[in-house]
């Protein structure tokens, strides 16, 4: 364990975090342009994930959740504080850096999965790993052990349009494991599926983090908070619990 | 695996595409066509011109070869001439007229030419004999159907009509010894060939030592311009005209042609450009969520750029190979058309195919297909993702 000190909410505050942190976010800010009105989405929001964490933000809508994902997956910068992951400051790094940077470390999971929809399961999650250059033959079989570890191994031909909501996001979530990040990030992961879908989705993160993954989550879904390891309450743009 | 996804794409909406691929195969065809005849009908002069290996023809002053009736006083003593010069090595003097042939009680019409058998180049024999003999004649198919005569007939000919008086200034019985194809005939023409003498005998007193051009053959390729410069200047009453010269000339008459050809061919390329971009930008409006999620993913700009211009490209080649097809059947279509004009040789092609002009159109259409890809990929490339991705949940 080390020690940091720093200022939230206006206060010094001395906190401790562990040694092995693979997230470690500083004084996050982020504000937006709307016309004239400067909105301020973030407003210095700390806090580190620590390997193998199971992290759910929750909050109400436009509390900031979001964004600060966003900034965890190296999709947006902050307009100040920093990000580090695995000790690298993602906050600063330009878009070819930031690009590497996510396709090697991040693992994303969407609300409405985004699988391709013209290639099938298995070539939907060869995609990452295509991209990192890796051979065709490594990438089979990888996405087929994805395809068995998330029970659709049987499913590997089918196009998106030819699963279910829970098999595809069951495929997002494998496709978001194909080049082994350091973190797992999920917006809404049972936001699209019905209560059995997204508990079976529920289950499969569980396992996930069971077998070493860290996962963050944003969600309204209290079964998904619920079987998370740590809650994060957010509201208007801070952490006010967690 | 951009090239699975591009075509995946591309095959998504396979009516569309297949719409777009015949919009720009016509554009291609057209391109094609153009670029074919732009360059057609001036190459197709130059074989004709160079197909017997004459350099040089000596016209009447200020007169093309094929234009004229006009003609070259004291042929013999141009011969005689020419052949104290030791770079020429052949001259073919040709003399053009009119001859009159009488099968029963008809009198058919056919264009006639005087040369000298053993030197020509004017016609190809396709069977029997070449016209040696001062009584023999030769005739091309549209002759030989029209006088209904086969080879070993003898026929009644005339030259030198006169319309006032109703008479010929010559007429003679030829055995007709051969069927010959003419280089420079037009289409549907009647036309024979017999000895020099015997036309300038047939065709009256003034034009017993008359030519319509001289065809002439130099030793060196070298010499062939102080060739031109030496007989002008020793026979003043000729034009010596050069394969290049008279394809300067040509060129000169054609450039309205080829004007016609870069406007049409600009705005074809430009229609299949404008084609492309709008499927491919559509296509990519369609996609937005899908590219935002793959550079959330990872992937790069620049791969993603790689992917949208491989659609366009894709799309613009497949429609250029089956331009290609197209544009061959509509310039085999329009060159059966045009070559029918009167007064041109019917062995001028207007639309000549080369695997260069091919080429030329197929790199150009390679390169607006890639032009027709920088917008879309650029757009789709520079979109910001996590703004884009919360529009797209909005959505």
């Amino acid at each position: 364990m080390s020690t940091v000190e720093e200022i939230e909410h206006g206060h010094e505050v001395r906190r401790e975090t562990p040694s092995n942190a693979v997230v470690e976010a500083r004084n996050l800010a982020r504000d937006y342009k709307f016309g004239d009105d400067n909105v301020h989405a973030l407003r210095g929001v700390s806090f580190d994930v620590g390997e193998q964490d199971y992290i759910a933000i929750v909050g109400p809508s436009g509390c900031g959740k979001s964004t600060l994902l966003n900034m965890l997956g190296v999709i947006d910068a902050p307009t100040s504080g920093t990000v580090r992951i695995r000790g690298h400051d993602v906050g600063s790094m330009r878009d070819r850096e930031a690009t590497s940077f996510r396709l090697h470390n991040i693992g994303f999971v969407f609300q409405r999965f985004y699988l391709m929809p013209t290639l099938s399961a298995l070539e939907n999650i060869e995609l990452p790993m295509s991209e990192a250059g890796k051979k065709k033959a490594e990438r089979v079989e990888r996405a087929r052990e994805l395809l068995t570890y998330v029970g659709l191994s049987h499913r590997e031909r089918h196009r998106p349009s030819q699963l279910s909501g829970g098999e595809q996001q069951r495929v997002a979530i494998a496709r978001a494991l194909a080049n082994k990040p350091a973190i797992l990030l999920a917006d809404e992961p049972t936001g699209e599926l019905d209560a059995k879908t997204g508990a079976e989705v529920i289950a499969l993160f569980e396992r996930l983090n069971a077998d070493g993954t860290t996962i963050i989550v944003v969600t309204h879904d209290e079964d998904l908070a619920q079987a998370a390891h740590r809650r994060i309450h957010m509201r208007d743009g801070l952490i006010v619990d967690g | 695996m951009r090239f699975a996804l591009a075509w995946s794409s591309l095959r998504r909406h396979a009516t569309r595409t297949i719409l777009a691929t015949l919009g720009v195969a016509v554009a291609a065809a057209m391109l094609l066509d153009m670029v074919m005849m732009s360059t057609g009908m001036r190459e197709s002069f130059r074989e004709l011109l160079l197909s017997r290996g004459f350099q040089l023809r000596l016209a009447p002053k200020g007169t093309l070869p094929f234009d004229t009736d006009a003609t070259i006083e004291n042929t013999s003593g141009i011969i005689t001439l020419l052949r104290t010069n030791p770079q020429i090595i052949t001259i073919s003097p040709v003399l053009g007229g009119t001859i009159q042939v009488a099968i029963g009680d008809r009198i058919v019409t056919s264009a006639a030419l005087g040369i000298d058998p053993a030197v020509q180049g004017d016609y190809e024999l396709l069977s029997g004999k070449n016209p040696i003999a001062d009584d023999a004649i030769v005739g091309n198919d549209d002759f030989l159907r029209a006088a209904g005569a086969r080879i070993g007939d003898t026929l009644t000919v005339s030259s030198g009509y006169d319309p006032q008086l109703r008479t010929f200034a010559g007429s003679r019985r030829l055995v007709l010894t051969g069927r010959v194809r003419f280089l420079y005939g037009a289409t549907n023409q009647l036309a024979t060939a017999m000895r020099l003498a015997t036309l300038q005998q047939m065709s009256g007193a003034e034009r017993a030592d008359d030519a319509s051009l001289f065809m002439v053959k130099v030793r060196d390729e070298s010499q062939v311009e102080p060739m031109r410069l030496w007989i002008e200047k020793q026979i003043p009453a000729v034009s010596a005209i050069s394969t290049a010269t008279a394809l300067a000339q040509v060129d000169q008459r054609l450039s309205y042609f080829r004007q016609l050809a870069v406007i049409l061919g600009s705005v074809s390329l430009f229609v299949g450009f404008l084609l492309v971009t709008t499927l491919v930008t559509v296509s990519v409006n369609e996609r937005i969520g899908e590219i935002i999620v793959m550079r959330a993913l990872g992937v790069s700009r620049a791969h993603i750029v790689q992917q949208v211009v491989l659609e366009a490209v894709a799309l613009m080649l497949v429609g250029s190979i089956a331009g290609l097809g197209l544009g061959l059947a509509t310039a085999h279509y329009l060159n059966t058309i045009l070559s029918s004009f009167p007064g041109l040789p019917s062995a001028i092609d207007f639309f000549l195919f080369q695997p260069k002009s091919a080429w030329s159109a197929l790199g150009l259409l390679a390169l607006s297909g890639i032009a027709a890809g920088v917008y879309p990929s650029f757009r789709a490339a520079s979109l910001p993702i996590a703004t884009t991705l919360r529009q797209e949940a909005i959505a």
